[in-house]
């Protein structure tokens, strides 16, 4: 197919270049994100996949710049957004940025909106933050936005209070503070684990519709290999603080090429066939505060090498676009 | 919220009524109102005259009924030591007692809140540590030493306030302090975290998210949420602000009703002891009427549940 | 806002880290309130034997001795009132029979010691009676420290009591007893008290009797929230398809699992009862005198103080200071180890 938009699939609006936060608990340095380096395109869906505790979190909030100084801390990398590096800025240009050019959508809906404001005043303050516009505008924006996210009777219900509202109500709220300022990036941190399946699907698609209609980029971050199937571009898959593949959604689906990767696919539950026992991946991920000198999977992996052991593999070219951390990857 | 207040206001009623009744049986339990007020030289006739006036020779229920009847109208009798209703010696002394609770009541928030935000906000540092200390000195000195100790040195020693009584202006400031300071420590302990609560939550995650700054994270959308256990707390201070004023006024000699209560009550003076007692409930149950309505101001799961 | 660490796996520890984390919980243990309360209780229950002197018996000849450490330099500056023989007299006679070598006249401004110095005899000084300070604030530890216990006993055995049935059957029963702990905030307990000593006489039975209307409430709120959580687990499910009895449920399979919370509630409770007891004694409505109680100590030097006689008031409070502030940091620690749930708690 011919790209009719060749934008769309060329401009970068965001780059993380080997970014590591750390922090400092009581058992010592926990290195939650050590290392990553990823580009998001223009309209392009990129899913991070992993196991709870894996730096997905960390990652997101380090976007952000969300990540609580002390204990923890960015140590070194550099994000570019929109040509710019937001490590080094200030908190207060940080904040700007916040909202405006990333936004975040959390996970859970009952409990990420404050319970003292009605959602309207909510939505209206992410617009009054970034955007120098009279109040009516303003409060017609929020009601724009809010029919955006297909909440129904939209004037009425602004002047809801959370507590007021379902769970799926309430999630597309936070959507609709996310997509209120019209920005580049958008991450989506599970954003659908705690509806259900209806809603959720409902809830996809709405983003889906958002992003075609202003070219967004977003980044999810999830668990979930169905959602990864149906929404992104490409995937990131992330272990121990560190992406171990990154490839297009067809190359990771169809030539997973880290083991721990084909053990999360395998561990996917599938209706086209009959399986008398789910796959589970045994032993715990290693303790992000004592790293082995090796592979971090080693402990876990199936194939395990004695090369494994002593040096942690380098990111290998799978094919065009699919690299993976793995010796086995010729 | 109509029926939240209506409950609120039921519950009020239901606490004077039980208060009135507890009231009454303590005076006939602690023996018959007649040997105040006759001495031993009344003779038979006197006694029973006297009986009759006050009703001791109807039934019990019905001398609560004639008790709550006066009470609703104002009227607890009379005085014995002052010989005058007890109703206008009542009023004499509200004002006083008012004014150093709010005074106090004011000091408690104006310390403990701002206090309590700022070791939740700067958590783990200095600031942190001198409002522990503040709290835990706070809530551990009994205020009738704290209110001696502080007479000691700043009128006694240094002679800067009035060691007691209401003379000017800053006799007021002793006594409102001594008896602000353990609420001020109790909101700071509250405020403080119930605040560090708040910040760790999942909505000013999103705030923050949403580019909300710093100092509007915790000026707008955190205090309000770190508002409410305090609230919910300012109910039980205020009724124990009246506690505290028996204490503190007879400490300072302060003119209020705190101090009447304890001189009615050496003296005997039944009848001015439950005019106090019934106005330091009434005080207590408007003050938390008003704290209630406030909370569903502040929370609005509360006002539209 | 904390770090999102739920999900950060953190290795089961080794034998050694097993040790190395049990020395750094004990040396989290707050030593200085646990020195404190330790003082107090030995204090307590040792009274006989630590106090130097007997704590109701003392020398007039003996009164208002400052502490050890004080020079007797302190004076102060009185007007001659009244001559003891004369107007025209070498010596002036004071009050408390110190002798002054001056030629003074009526409405003259003089200088006078009013004080001996300090002696090592008394090492917080005496009170107006002459009794030896120390002794009295040591022999008042009893008091406080017996008081809070049959209280604690009493009281919070009641408010566990009514918690539970609160608890656990709900409805009714359950909207009764919250409205009567509600109407027990809005009555000013301490004068019902005043009242009660006025007419019952002095004696420890009712203080405790008062306390106890004190603290059940607070017992009884707590033990109920947590009732409410507990009687929905399937153990207490269980017992009760196999046919416990309410009483058995409710003291058997419910009850321990409160024990946490209880433990924090009666430290912290401690500190309050103490604090009341002291204010009752303050008030003149305590354990009847001479027996020294740390409130009735602190009215005593009360009206003394004007005169600079500062040590018979100060140190009974700083000792309930210390008590009290020791048993709320003591509470606050075992509510952060025990039940870090706990933290809204006061």
């Amino acid at each position: 197919m011919v790209t009719t938009d060749i934008r769309t699939n060329t401009e970068t609006v965001l780059t993380v270049e080997d970014l590591r936060t750390y922090f400092t608990t009581r058992w010592g340095t926990v290195k939650a994100v050590d290392g990553i380096s990823f580009d998001l395109r223009r309209g392009e869906t990129l899913g991070i996949v992993g196991e709870s505790g894996c730096g997905k979190s960390v990652t997101m909030l380090s976007l952000m710049r969300l990540i609580p100084i002390p204990p923890g801390r960015i140590v070194t990398g550099s994000i570019v957004l929109d040509g710019e590096d937001i490590i080094p800025i200030s908190e207060q240009e940080m904040a700007q940025i916040r909202g405006s050019k990333i936004a975040l959508i959390i996970q859970d809906p009952m409990t990420s909106l404050n319970p003292v404001f009605s959602i309207g005043n909510q939505v209206e303050e992410a617009i009054t933050l970034h955007q120098d516009i009279p109040k009516r505008t303003v409060m017609e924006r929020a009601l724009d936005v809010l029919r955006k996210v297909n909440i129904p009777a939209a004037e009425t219900r602004a002047k809801d209070y959370p507590h007021q509202m379902s769970g799926g109500m309430r999630q597309r709220v936070v959507g609709a503070m996310g997509i209120s300022c019209q920005p580049q990036v958008l991450i989506a941190d599970e954003p659908t684990t705690s509806l259900d399946v209806t809603i959720q699907a409902q809830y996809l698609k709405l983003l889906k519709d958002i992003q075609k209609e202003s070219d967004l980029s977003i980044i999810f971050i999830t668990h979930d290999f169905g959602i990864v199937a149906k929404m992104c571009d490409r995937v990131a898959v992330m272990y121990a603080g560190r992406i171990v593949e990154h490839g297009s959604v067809r190359d990771i689906f169809n030539n997973p090429s880290h083991p721990y990767t084909e053990a999360l696919l395998a561990s996917v539950p599938k209706m086209d066939r009959d399986v008398d026992r789910l796959f589970s991946i045994d032993g715990q991920p290693p303790p992000l505060h004592d790293l082995p000198v090796g592979c971090s999977f080693a402990d876990r992996c199936p194939v395990v090498m004695d090369k494994c052991r002593e040096q942690y593999p380098d990111s290998r070219q799978v094919s065009d676009g699919h690299v993976a951390s793995c010796w086995r990857v010729e | 919220m109509q029926k939240y207040l209506v409950r609120r206001f039921l519950l009020a009623f239901v606490t004077l009524l039980s208060v009135s009744l507890i009231i009454f049986i303590m005076s006939r339990v602690s023996g018959d109102p007649r040997h105040i007020y006759l001495d031993d030289y009344s003779t038979q006739e006197d006694w029973d005259r006297m009986g009759v006036v006050l009703g001791l020779d109807k039934p019990y229920y019905q001398q609560y009924g004639i008790f709550l009847k006066g009470a609703l109208r104002g009227d607890f009798g009379e005085s014995v030591r002052e010989g005058r209703p007890v109703t206008a010696v009542v009023i004499e002394r509200a004002p006083a007692t008012l004014l150093l609770g709010a005074v106090a009541f004011s000091i408690s928030l104006m310390v403990g809140v701002p206090l309590g935000i700022l070791s939740a906000v700067k958590r783990g540092t200095m600031m942190d540590t001198f409002g522990k200390v503040v709290a835990l000195i706070g809530q551990s000195a009994p205020p009738f030493w704290l209110g001696i100790m502080l007479m000691f040195f700043f009128a006694v020693k240094l002679g800067m306030v009035p060691p007691y009584g209401k003379q000017d202006w800053n006799s007021i400031i002793l006594p409102a302090v001594t008896l602000g300071w353990y609420y001020a420590a109790a909101n700071l302990r509250l405020v403080r975290s119930a605040m560090l609560d708040v910040l760790d939550s999942e909505y000013i995650k999103l705030a923050r998210a949403k580019g909300v700054n710093s100092r509007n994270i915790i000026l707008r959308h955190a205090f309000r949420n770190a508002l409410i256990p305090p609230l919910t707390f300012a109910g039980v201070t205020m009724g124990a602000l009246v506690t505290g004023s028996l204490v503190v006024e007879t400490v300072f000699a302060w003119p209020g009703l705190g101090r009447l209560a304890i001189e009615a009550l050496f003296a005997f003076d039944y009848p001015l002891l439950q005019g106090v007692v019934i106005t330091f409930t009434l005080i207590y149950v408007t003050a938390a009427f008003i704290v209630d309505v406030l909370y569903a101001y502040v929370d609005p799961r509360i006002r539209y549940a | 806002m904390a770090a999102d660490l739920s999900g950060i796996v953190i290795a089961p520890p080794t034998l050694r880290a097993k040790a190395a984390g049990l020395y750094r919980k004990l040396k989290r243990w707050p030593v200085i309130p646990i020195f404190v309360l330790g003082l107090v209780v030995f204090a307590g229950l040792f009274a006989p034997l630590v106090a130097p002197h007997d704590p109701e018996k003392g020398e007039l000849r003996e009164r208002n001795i400052p502490p050890a450490w004080s020079s007797g330099e302190m004076s102060m500056k009185t007007v001659v009132e009244r001559l003891s023989i004369n107007e025209r007299t070498t010596s002036v006679t004071l009050v408390d029979a110190q002798e002054i070598d001056a030629s003074a006249q009526l409405g003259d401004e003089i200088e006078v010691f009013t004080r001996p110095a300090g002696s090592s005899k008394f090492l917080l000084g005496t009170d107006h009676l002459g009794r030896d300070v120390l002794s009295r604030v040591i022999y008042g530890a009893r008091i406080s420290l017996l008081v809070s216990i049959i209280t604690l006993l009493v009281g919070g055995s009641i408010g566990i009591t009514m918690g539970l049935v609160a608890g656990y059957y709900g409805g009714f029963v359950d909207e009764f007893l919250m409205r009567l702990v509600d109407i027990k905030l809005a009555i000013p307990l301490i004068l019902i008290a005043l009242v009660l000593v006025i007419t019952l006489g002095q004696s420890l039975w009712i203080i405790v009797t008062v306390l106890c209307l004190f603290i059940w409430p607070r017992f009884a709120r707590q033990v109920r929230g947590e009732v409410l959580q507990l009687k929905h687990m399937d153990y207490v499910s269980l017992a009760k398809v196999s046919g416990a009895s309410t009483a058995r449920i409710l003291f058997i399979h419910i009850f321990p699992g409160t024990i946490n919370t209880l433990i924090v509630v009666s430290t912290l409770q401690v500190g309050i009862v103490i604090l009341l007891e002291s204010t009752l004694s303050f008030l003149g409505a305590g354990v009847p005198p001479p027996t020294p109680a740390w409130g009735s100590m602190v009215a005593d030097g009360r009206d003394k103080l004007a005169g600079g006689v500062w040590w018979i008031s100060t140190f009974p409070g700083v000792a309930i200071m210390l008590t009290v502030m020791s048993l709320n940091w003591f509470g606050d620690w075992l509510r952060d180890t025990l039940d870090p749930r706990l933290r809204q708690l006061e």
